[in-house]
């Protein structure tokens, strides 16, 4: 018999946590469900637009009945459960219903908080939480005038604005002298006030509420000081307090909220709780990302799978007030210790503000541009260094190297035809139909659904802008950390960390290790590992050729018909009338249909039978050829201009040096592609300055630049330093890209690593510390070793020949 | 009926790997997991007709080498939100050889 699963409340955090339990274990539970309100799961934190009339019900209802339906739960809508009988193992509701369990799952939410003064009581007297309460609010502003809103908070000032638009005269109440003080200091808190006053909202500060006047009805609420302010509708929206009353009666241990472990599991080991009842690690979460993570957890160890665990969240902040900018995250308010990067344009509306602590965003408030929040977010999380853009990281991402957010507030105003994903041809009315239809909430769920930003990923920034502005605040930016992919619960950083640390040096040990949930892994980890572990133990790894992707299995890029690509390695971009000749004759004898000068210099065959591939790089290989890696995560060309032998203004011998520098560099395997360029002059020809490593000759000696990106988003190198002799370059060189193949995650480019990690961590290792460089430039020439073994002429002699090889039969 | 015909040693396919067989009109995939089962399909992803072939296996499944579409084994069904469907050929291995079956193409 299946065991039987009971969940106690019907709310986001809760049907998340059964969604994600069917995607895992569908057969594992009998499952049944009680919620105290007579719908589906609707998504909460849409009650604002709700009541502002953006939206209509049905929009927010994100598992209608017929879900429930379809995945066999039976869900009592409209029971409220009484008592949890931890002896039976049962749940008893209002009407006499019950329940018996196996595991339960409490989810019971948080309740409004009422303070407790005369009159509260009174019709006219509510608050703000669910869907009859917004039915309460629409009604009474269709026949009252005056509205007084208790709480100065998100919800307080949400309910004030939907208030307002429905025409009614609105007056919101605070006990303390600034608004939003959970989320605001104290200046943006005031542009916050004056913005709003415009608008029509009137306040009373520092105002306690003493007793609300009325006979049948609500009719004003006196305040502390005795005056009065006339009221037909008062919203308490002063807080919420997780609903415990259940458990606690139950016998199970609560504090402010149900107490849980990092697995979900309260003090009775087959009950759970989460969402907003929860407490863990003395935290109360109360926005959507963090229940979320949390449902993830409780899920996977409801499935008993129990490999992941919970460890709390970072929570940003956006107030859905129609025509408001404002973010905020961490702790905004600087204490001993801290700096404060303040910008402040009180004419334009503008405020920002970043409290750091040795170099690391702590908080960040931002009002009237919030386009930058979710970068000052996601450098908050990761504890990156913003020692090399402090001076300039007010201005935004696209001021300190752009990485696509530049368009972020274009797109709130562009048609629904607009084209988001250029590669796959998914609109901005697409992206939006299948948030909504799909009740999507990560850019993981978006890229399945849609494609868009799932090929080259540069309109990754447009997709998450769409998504936060479709699903507000329930837009669950990543998870402070991110899995690398879905067969396990560990980063990339963690893997890497775990394959050095603990010798790990085959795929099945690390995959033991590290508990993964598949038995082969996917797609996108086996590549990873295999790189991982290539990188690390260049000595006794074997490389694993059904872990590579086609184009490194079959040392080739294929193309849209199945068909394969060869570009010969010439070093330098330098070649003979004999090498020409050579390419022309194989070019004839295998009859290729284009062929074409690549943007690296090199020669570019197409059009190449699979079958084919062998015996032509037999005829390259043997006229002095060596597979150009064209189609690899690996080092890939090195451009150079004319140099000081032929151009007037060469400084330095720009085409020797690149020579030299793919000598030494040709046949590694890179987390991603890298590319080089030597330039014999400041005039730069060979355009060095968007390589991964470019070398800019100077009369002096050699400029190094690194992290360039001339495709997707252009990014402009960073001067690493200079040095003066040739034997430097390469040894810088040996030890930057060592530094990248060590440290970068899989599929990032140098651009982003080195943004990620800040380029003065890697002046430190690189430039600063002699014996560390010469360290990684030894690392570095040993992998080489093993990997400058040309992977054509091994195949030309018989290698991996069932690759190339077909099967026949006929029929 | 299936009508069974010799391809291939087990060994010549490698594991979580696969081998292209030609016939007068088509390729087929042939596929091999890291259990030795042996599955057989038509070398055309459902989605932009991307040689299945040549993608990666894992579990009892192939990713699309073209635009990363998840094809299972077994039925030549696309997995997850995509849909599709390629056709799959019965196969059995005995004595260590691998036959398929071209009368019958299972699903659509």
């Amino acid at each position: 018999m299946k065991q039987r699963l009971v969940m106690v409340g019907n709310g986001m955090a809760g049907v998340r946590t059964l969604e994600e339990l069917i995607k895992l274990a569908p057969d594992t539970y009998d499952i049944t469900v009680f919620g105290s309100e007579p719908y589906g799961n609707y998504n909460r934190i849409m009650l604002s637009p709700l009541l502002a009339k953006e939206k209509v019900l049905s929009e927010i209802m994100l598992n209608d009945i017929d879900w429930y339906t379809d995945n066999n739960i039976t869900l009592h809508a409209g029971k409220k459960v009484t008592q949890i009988d931890r002896a039976r193992r049962c749940v008893v509701a209002e009407d006499g219903t019950e329940a018996l369990y196996d595991r339960l799952l409490i989810a019971t939410g948080s309740d409004p908080f009422l303070i407790p003064v005369p009159g509260a009581d009174l019709p006219g007297v509510i608050t703000f939480r669910d869907i009859a309460d917004v039915n309460a609010m629409l009604e009474a502003s269709r026949e009252y005038k005056n509205a007084v809103v208790i709480g100065g908070g998100l919800l307080g000032l949400e309910a004030a604005n939907g208030l307002m638009k429905h025409g009614m005269k609105v007056t919101v109440v605070h006990l303390l002298d600034s608004l939003m003080e959970r989320q605001l200091d104290k200046p943006a808190s005031t542009l916050l006030k004056s913005y709003l006053e415009q608008r029509g909202m009137n306040f009373a500060m520092e105002a306690q509420t003493a007793a609300i006047i009325g006979k049948d009805r609500v009719t004003a609420v006196q305040f502390a000081d005795g005056s009065e302010v006339e009221a037909d509708l008062v919203v308490m929206a002063v807080g919420i307090r997780p609903n415990v009353e259940l458990a606690q009666k139950a016998g199970i241990y609560c504090e402010r909220g149900v107490v849980v472990s990092d697995t979900m599991q309260t003090f009775d080991p087959v009950v759970y709780a989460i969402g907003e009842c929860a407490q863990h690690r003395h935290q109360c979460y109360g926005l959507v990302a963090p229940l979320f993570d949390q449902a993830r957890v409780c899920a996977n160890h409801l499935a008993r799978i129990g490999t992941s665990r919970y460890e709390g969240s970072v929570t940003s902040t956006k107030l859905k007030v129609t025509g408001v900018d404002l973010f905020s995250a961490g702790d905004f308010n600087e204490t001993e210790g801290d700096e404060a990067i303040v910008l402040q344009d009180s004419a334009s509306g503008t405020y920002k503000k970043l409290v750091i602590r040795d170099n690391k965003i702590k908080g960040a408030v931002l009002f009237g541009d919030t386009m930058d929040g979710s970068w000052y977010f996601s450098l908050m999380r990761e504890g990156t260094s913003i020692a090399d853009f402090r001076k300039t990281i007010l201005f935004g991402q696209h001021d300190v190297g752009d990485a696509g957010h530049g368009d972020a507030e274009r797109i709130m105003s562009l048609p629904a035809s607009a084209e988001i994903c250029g590669c796959n041809g998914v609109s901005k009315g697409d992206i939006v139909t299948a948030i909504s239809k799909g009740g999507l909430f990560t850019l993981e769920e978006v890229r399945a659904h849609t494609k868009a930003s799932s090929s080259c990923g540069s309109c990754t920034g447009l997709v998450e802008s769409i998504l936060a502005s479709t699903v507000g605040e329930g837009y669950s930016a990543a998870p402070s950390k991110k899995p690398m992919c879905p067969c396990t619960e560990h980063s990339h950083d963690e893997v890497i960390h775990a394959i050095k640390q603990h010798e790990l040096k085959s795929m099945p040990a690390v995959r033991e290790f590290m508990d993964w949930k598949t038995p082969d892994g996917c797609a996108s980890c086996r590549p990873a590992l295999n790189y991982y572990l290539l990188a690390r133990w260049p000595e006794e790894y074997v490389d694993d050729s059904q872990s590579r992707f086609i184009n490194e299995r079959a040392h080739g890029n294929i193309q849209k018909d199945g068909s394969y690509s060869v570009v010969p390695r010439m070093f330098g971009g330098l070649c003979t009338a004999k090498d020409l000749r050579t390419i022309a004759d194989v070019s004839d004898k295998y009859n290729v249909p284009e062929m074409k000068v690549t943007g690296g210099q090199r020669i570019d065959l197409f059009g190449i039978k699979k079958e084919d591939l062998p015996s032509m790089w037999k005829d390259l290989s043997d006229a002095g050829f060596v597979s150009g890696h064209a189609y690899g995560k690996a080092m890939r060309t090195v451009k150079t201009c004319a140099g000081k032998t032929w151009c007037r203004f060469g400084t330095q011998n720009s085409t020797g040096l690149g020579v030299q520098l793919e000598e030494l560099t040709w046949g590694s395997w890179m987390p991603h592609k890298f590319k080089l360029a030597v330039s014999g002059c400041p005039r730069n020809c060979a355009e060095a300055t968007i390589k991964d490593f470019g070398v800019v000759c100077v009369d002096s000696g050699y400029e190094l630049h690194v992290g360039g990106n001339g495709g997707i988003k252009v990014r402009v190198t960073d001067l690493l330093c200079k040095v003066e002799t040739e034997a430097e370059v390469l040894e810088y060189c040996g030890a930057f890209t060592q530094k990248y193949r060590e440290e970068a995650h899989y599929l990032e480019r140098t651009a982003p690593w080195v943004e990620r990690v800040g380029l003065s961590s890697i002046k430190q290792a690189v430039v600063e510390n002699a014996e560390e460089r010469k360290a990684l430039y030894e690392r570095f020439k040993l992998g080489q070793k093993f990997a400058q073994i040309d992977p054509w002429k091994a195949r030309a002699e018989g290698e991996a020949s069932h690759e190339f090889t077909p099967l026949r039969i006929a029929g | 009926m299936n009508n069974w015909t010799e391809i291939v040693a087990l060994d010549q396919i490698p594991k979580l790997g696969s081998r292209v067989i030609k016939t007068d009109t088509m390729n087929i995939a042939i596929f091999r997991t890291s259990g030795d089962e042996v599955f057989a399909m038509k070398d055309e992803c459902p989605h932009k007709q991307g040689p299945l072939s040549q993608g990666i296996v894992h579990g009892t499944s192939v990713t699309c080498p073209l635009h990363n579409w998840k094809i299972d084994l077994a039925s030549g069904q696309a997995l997850g939100p995509d849909e599709g469907c390629t056709n799959v050929f019965p196969t059995k291995v005995e004595n260590g050889k691998v036959y398929i079956s071209l009368a019958v193409a299972v699903a659509a």
